[in-house]
């Protein structure tokens, strides 16, 4: 990869502080307690986020309660589920700052999303077009589009980084151009940690009319996103990461690029009407929810969002930044480690000199540290980097300075075994 | 069926193995017993595949016995890849074929590393083992 260093400058480091940073919210995830009683510090959040109280309750509340489809029956509980299950659309509008309920689509994942924009704008892309992503894309972001370029002779345009992992704005320019027809790009790097320069690179798109998509998987979960100031035709994440339960999927789009998707999976109660020869189905959000749908994860994710919207966000977001700094500084003070590129937020992603990241993994599983080692779905980057895998430290607001002082020293000991 | 004589060995050594780090010096002890394979037997043909660590195996038949080589970039996996030849090399093909590793790690205190997880290197190494016999007795069926 040209251009982006995996060795972070070295700097004098002040005396670290004692790592007496405390959760106020951690009581409130029973699984981070869980762990924590069986010896396991949980420091991979950024792969799924332990949950709270709050939606284990929504979520035994609505099976416990009695379970229905939603969107076909006149009886209560089929109209109480489908309240509850349209209730989190709205929440989820709110919490994106969606003009609309109706411009929210559930899908059964992030990466289900990406590739209901891939088949579903499929048709309107001609050979020769191109679609621009870049280098550190997830595997969810990159294979719907690689594959899709494929089958409809497009250009697959991949945007270099910066030494700081940072999308390298002066080549973007370049690289955009009149055939420009789509922009996918991440806002927070799962690998790098940084926030995307996104509002020069969106309107390079825009300016070329094409349309553009944020992953918004890791970005969503690390302060308040707003769909309308960042401007983007479509806007996708993930509740698992969100503190929601899983297979839920998250898609934002706006009514007029929503307007663009040909429907995609078929069946259910996503038509108008239909006999056997023909059929009409339903725009935007219900057409493009085919089949039954997550409906206990649905309505558990409102309870998630009200839970966090309970949360003084500037106390979670100070938190974090004092975790990430602490846990920063903790890195740098290690011999012959390196950070890839300069990460500001959520996560840090490492090697060391002369040891392998699987052995290290080992060792740090050995000792109940529950991190992440290998690729992190982005095959590319790390092998741009020269990289065959790094290991990943990340946050989730329920951490504490102690998860952090128990991977340190966890990180020594491994450390003197295999150095 | 009786344990190879480093089979043998290999279990007293780790049975008694009191912690984590006693058992990680020997897992490294043993992996820096496997011969190193040659730059041209490290080649994608002997890759085996699924695993996140860079792992190559080889089998070759010497009449009725099998003998592995294999080795990893990862100092740990080729721990567990010695202790896996440990007990699989010199036996005849019948035998190999009643063999139940998983039962073999796990008398080793290291089953842990059979999970489905994909992290780890060891459950591909078998599953490719196991493929290198069938190949061989398809092979052989048809002489």
């Amino acid at each position: 990869m040209p251009g982006l260093s995996i060795y972070t400058q070295q700097t004098v480091l002040a005396v670290p502080k004692p790592m007496s940073l405390i959760s106020p919210w951690r009581a409130d995830f029973p699984g981070i307690l869980a762990l924590a009683a069986e010896g396991q510090t949980y420091l991979d959040s950024a792969a799924t986020a332990q949950k709270p109280q709050a939606m284990l309750d929504a979520l035994l509340g609505y099976y416990a309660g009695g379970a229905a489809n939603v969107h076909r029956a006149q009886h209560l509980p089929g109209e109480r589920a489908t309240r509850a299950f349209e209730a989190t659309r709205e929440k989820v509008a709110r919490w994106l700052n969606a003009p609309s309920a109706q411009q929210i689509i559930f899908t059964r994942s992030a990466t289900e999303a990406f590739n209901l924009l891939a088949y579903g704008l499929e048709q309107r892309l001609q050979p020769g077009d191109e679609i621009v992503i870049s280098a550190l894309e997830h595997h969810a972001n990159l294979l719907p589009w690689q594959q899709l370029a494929l089958r409809r002779q497009l250009k697959l345009v991949v945007l270099s980084l910066d030494q700081h992992g940072l999308i390298d704005l002066a080549q973007a320019a370049q690289l955009i151009g009149p055939r420009t027809r789509l922009l996918a790009v991440s806002q927070l790097s799962n690998v790098l940690g940084c926030w995307q320069p996104l509002e020069p690179l969106l309107a390079l798109a825009q300016a070329q009319g094409a349309l553009t998509v944020v992953d918004g998987t890791q970005g969503v979960v690390h302060g308040r996103q707003d769909v309308q100031a960042l401007g983007c035709d479509f806007y996708i994440c993930s509740s698992h990461k969100l503190y929601g339960p899983d297979g839920v999927g998250l898609l934002y789009g706006r009514t007029h690029a929503l307007e663009q998707l040909a429907h995609w999976q078929l069946g259910g109660e996503m038509l108008l009407h239909t006999d056997y020869s023909s059929a009409s189905f339903r725009p935007a959000p219900l057409g493009f929810e085919a089949g039954t749908p997550p409906i206990a994860s649905v309505i558990a994710l409102g309870a998630s969002l009200d839970y966090l919207n309970s949360l003084n966000a500037s106390a979670v977001s100070a938190h974090e930044a004092a975790l990430h700094s602490q846990l920063i500084t903790g890195l740098q003070q290690r011999q012959g480690l390196r950070l890839l590129g300069t990460p500001t937020v959520a996560l840090v992603s490492f090697v060391v000199d002369a040891v392998h990241h699987a052995d290290l993994a080992h060792l740090l599983t050995e000792q109940g540290i529950a991190v992440r080692a290998g690729h992190h779905c982005a095959m590319p980057l790390l092998q741009g980097l020269g990289l065959s895998g790094a290991i990943r430290v990340s946050l989730g607001l329920y951490n504490d300075g102690s998860d952090l002082q128990r991977f340190f020293s966890a990180l020594d000991q491994a450390l003197e075994l295999l150095q | 069926m009786s344990l190879p004589a480093t089979a043998q060995t290999a279990l007293q050594a780790f049975s008694a193995c009191p912690g984590w780090e006693q058992r990680a010096r020997l897992l490294m002890q043993w992996g820096d017993q496997l011969v190193p394979l040659s730059d041209a037997e490290r080649i994608e043909a002997n890759r085996v595949q699924g695993c996140e660590s860079q792992v190559w195996l080889l089998a070759e038949r010497d009449g009725a016995h099998w003998q592995f080589r294999t080795s990893s970039d990862a100092r740990l996996l080729r721990g567990l890849l010695a202790l896996l030849l440990a007990r699989v090399n010199g036996l005849p093909a019948s035998e190999l074929a009643q063999l139940d590793l998983p039962d073999w790690f796990a008398q080793l205190g290291l089953a842990r590393h059979l999970s489905p997880s994909r992290s780890n290197g060891l459950q591909a190494v078998l599953t490719r083992m196991q493929h290198l016999l069938d190949a061989n007795d398809q092979g052989a069926a048809r002489h």
